[in-house]
């Protein structure tokens, strides 16, 4: 199969079960809503190593927010809910409610359990936090130095999906580079997917084995130019350059539309073929294969 | 406000509808507190209308003084002057209540479901105690709004009731949970006792808001009638507080008048009643930034 002349390998991406959660950060303006949402999204690229992974969902509009301000909406995601809980109370803590002007308001849509964060983080209202209730939803109000923090009690999680991929192929890095970023610009457009990694992209793709008996990760060699010749390559003469697009989303069908729209725009001139990573199949719940996807367009 | 505005706040009956018509005005004291959708279901016409009432001390029958048109409905249409009938749809939990006219005291008193539209005016004690559902007073109402009775711990204890016009005295007194949004002027001791809940005024609060208050919002779009009681004190001036942007954003939905102004305008904030706890709170609009 070929999009725009470029090869669509005829393999799947391997996809994991994990527990997803959305929040809508409200502040003065889009810029200290993105300042915060970024803050809280940072570091957040693998599961492994940061505890979450997380990015922007989107931007809201002041008329779509529960406060009429303008926002910012951010997913996370983890492996199950009590690490959820850790990573949204550290997360919401340290970097949305330390924010000017920010308010943090439960964005699920979908919510299989709940969360009690706002319910917990108001006991840095040293008592005087104040609560109140509208329509079946707790507000808590925590007064701080600049004015007064609102958030909800509870947060909605969901059962989602992490790990989706696909990885570009490229003649050298400028093609590799621009297709990855008109790929992660499609995905951006799709709603309930994030890719958290900088800027969307990774150029350290790995995998689950090492030489190294302390390491459970390693660079993906069969996909590093410089190896071609060391090791069981996967790559063809032409292909000087590998960028990886990890696509997390709260659920099955976000993360395929997201893989559809990022590899069709990643078929670029200077890319030579579209793979994606798996274990065999052995690993992860979900299977992403790529000419199925891309047929069904 | 037309009444049409009402749709999205409240859960309409979805049953048969019974039409009550008074046949005859009466200065008489009518306690009616078994005209309630929970009542009319599964009932037919004839055994609504033997369901019994108070016409003074005298026991009689809704079909007595009501001509009865329906069965087995929760959802309830009264016609004619009931200022002087009491009780109705006091405790009911689900279904709905049209008047079209005034009507008289206790009104959705202790209801906890279900909702109530008025197109007249009300009497004292709407809505007191009352746990859920909804209240739209398309009119003025009197004394004791979604208050407590004497003797008892708690007023209204979750819901929402709304007044197009005024309210008179101690309006949420000892209130728990829940939101009271008069469009008017509100009565003196508004929010008196207050435990927690909100109390919006979009005309002015009269005289000694929030006496003895612990906890809870008040809010006035207008002034205050007669300044604060000395055991309140100004905390600050809060621009465009969000819990507030919340609420009125939410009223807007309702289909009430709030404006872009409110939304984003300045309010002085006094807190008290030192007496008690003191974590209470009026909201006075102040102006747009």
């Amino acid at each position: 199969m070929q999009i725009n002349g470029v090869e669509i390998e005829d393999t799947f991406a391997e996809a994991f079960k994990m527990w997803g959660a959305r929040l809508i950060i409200t502040a003065f303006s889009h810029h200290w809503a993105k300042i915060a949402a970024e803050n809280a999204t940072g570091f957040a690229t693998s599961v492994i190593a940061c505890g979450a992974e997380a990015g922007i969902e989107g931007e809201m509009l002041a008329s779509e927010t529960p406060d009429g301000r303008p926002g910012v909406s951010i997913l996370l995601f983890t492996m199950g809910p009590k690490g959820m809980k850790e990573q949204l109370m550290n997360r919401v803590g340290q970097s949305i409610m330390t924010c000017p002007t920010t308010a943090c308001f439960d964005g699920s849509d979908n919510g299989e359990k709940t969360l009690e964060i706002g319910g917990t983080l108001r006991y840095f209202g040293d008592g005087f936090q104040i609560s109140k209730l509208l329509e079946g939803r707790r507000l808590w109000r925590i007064p701080v130095m600049e004015g007064e923090f609102v958030i909800d009690e509870s947060f909605d999680i969901q059962r989602s999906v992490g790990g989706g991929n696909f990885l570009i192929l490229g003649e050298d890095n400028r093609s590799a580079l621009e297709a990855a970023e008109a790929a992660v610009e499609a995905i951006q457009e799709v709603p309930g997917v994030v890719a958290p990694f900088p800027g969307g992209i990774v150029r350290s793709g790995s995998k689950t084995s090492s030489k190294y008996k302390f390491l459970r990760a390693s660079t993906n060699s069969a996909y590093c130019p410089m190896l071609r010749d060391q090791v069981d390559s996967a790559l063809p003469e032409t292909v000087n350059s590998v960028l990886e697009i990890v696509i997390d989303g709260l659920s099955e069908k976000a993360v395929a539309e997201a893989t559809r729209v990022g590899v069709q725009a990643a078929c670029q001139p200077g890319i030579v073929r579209i793979s994606a990573g798996n274990y065999g199949g052995t690993l992860g719940k979900y299977q992403f294969h790529l000419q199925e996807i891309l047929g069904s367009a | 406000m037309d009444s049409s505005l009402d749709v999205g706040l409240v859960d309409r009956g979805n049953r048969n509808e019974v039409i009550l018509t008074l046949k005859e005005p009466s200065t008489i004291p009518i306690e009616a507190n078994k005209i309630s959708p929970d009542n009319f279901l599964d009932r037919t016409q004839d055994e609504i209308a033997r369901l019994p009432l108070l016409y003074g001390r005298r026991q009689l029958t809704i079909g007595d003084l009501f001509t009865v048109d329906g069965e087995d409905g929760d959802t309830i249409v009264l016609e004619g002057d009931l200022s002087h009938v009491k009780h109705l749809g006091r405790a009911m939990t689900r279904g709905s209540i049209t008047i079209h006219g005034d009507v008289g005291m206790h009104l959705g008193a202790g209801m906890s479901g279900g909702q109530i539209i008025v197109h007249g005016d009300a009497g004292a004690w709407v809505g007191a105690q009352m746990s859920g559902g909804h209240i739209w007073i398309h009119g003025n109402v009197g004394p004791m709004l979604g208050a407590i009775y004497t003797g008892e711990n708690l007023g209204m204890r979750g819901g929402v009731i709304i007044v197009d016009g005024n309210a008179g005295p101690r309006a949420a007194e000892r209130m728990r949970r829940g939101i009271i949004v008069v469009q008017g002027d509100l009565g003196s001791f508004a929010g008196a006792r207050m435990i927690a809940g909100s109390l919006f005024t979009f005309g002015k609060l009269g005289a000694r808001p929030g006496a003895g208050m612990k906890r809870g919002t008040l809010l006035a779009l207008q002034d205050l009638t007669d300044g604060v009681l000395p055991t309140f004190r100004y905390s600050c001036m809060c621009e465009s507080p969000v819990i507030l942007r919340y609420y009125l954003r939410r009223l807007q939905t309702w289909g009430l008048p709030i404006t872009e102004d409110h939304v984003e305008g300045r309010y002085r904030r006094y807190t008290g009643d030192a007496t008690t706890v003191g974590k209470g709170e009026i909201f006075v609009y102040d102006e747009h930034k």
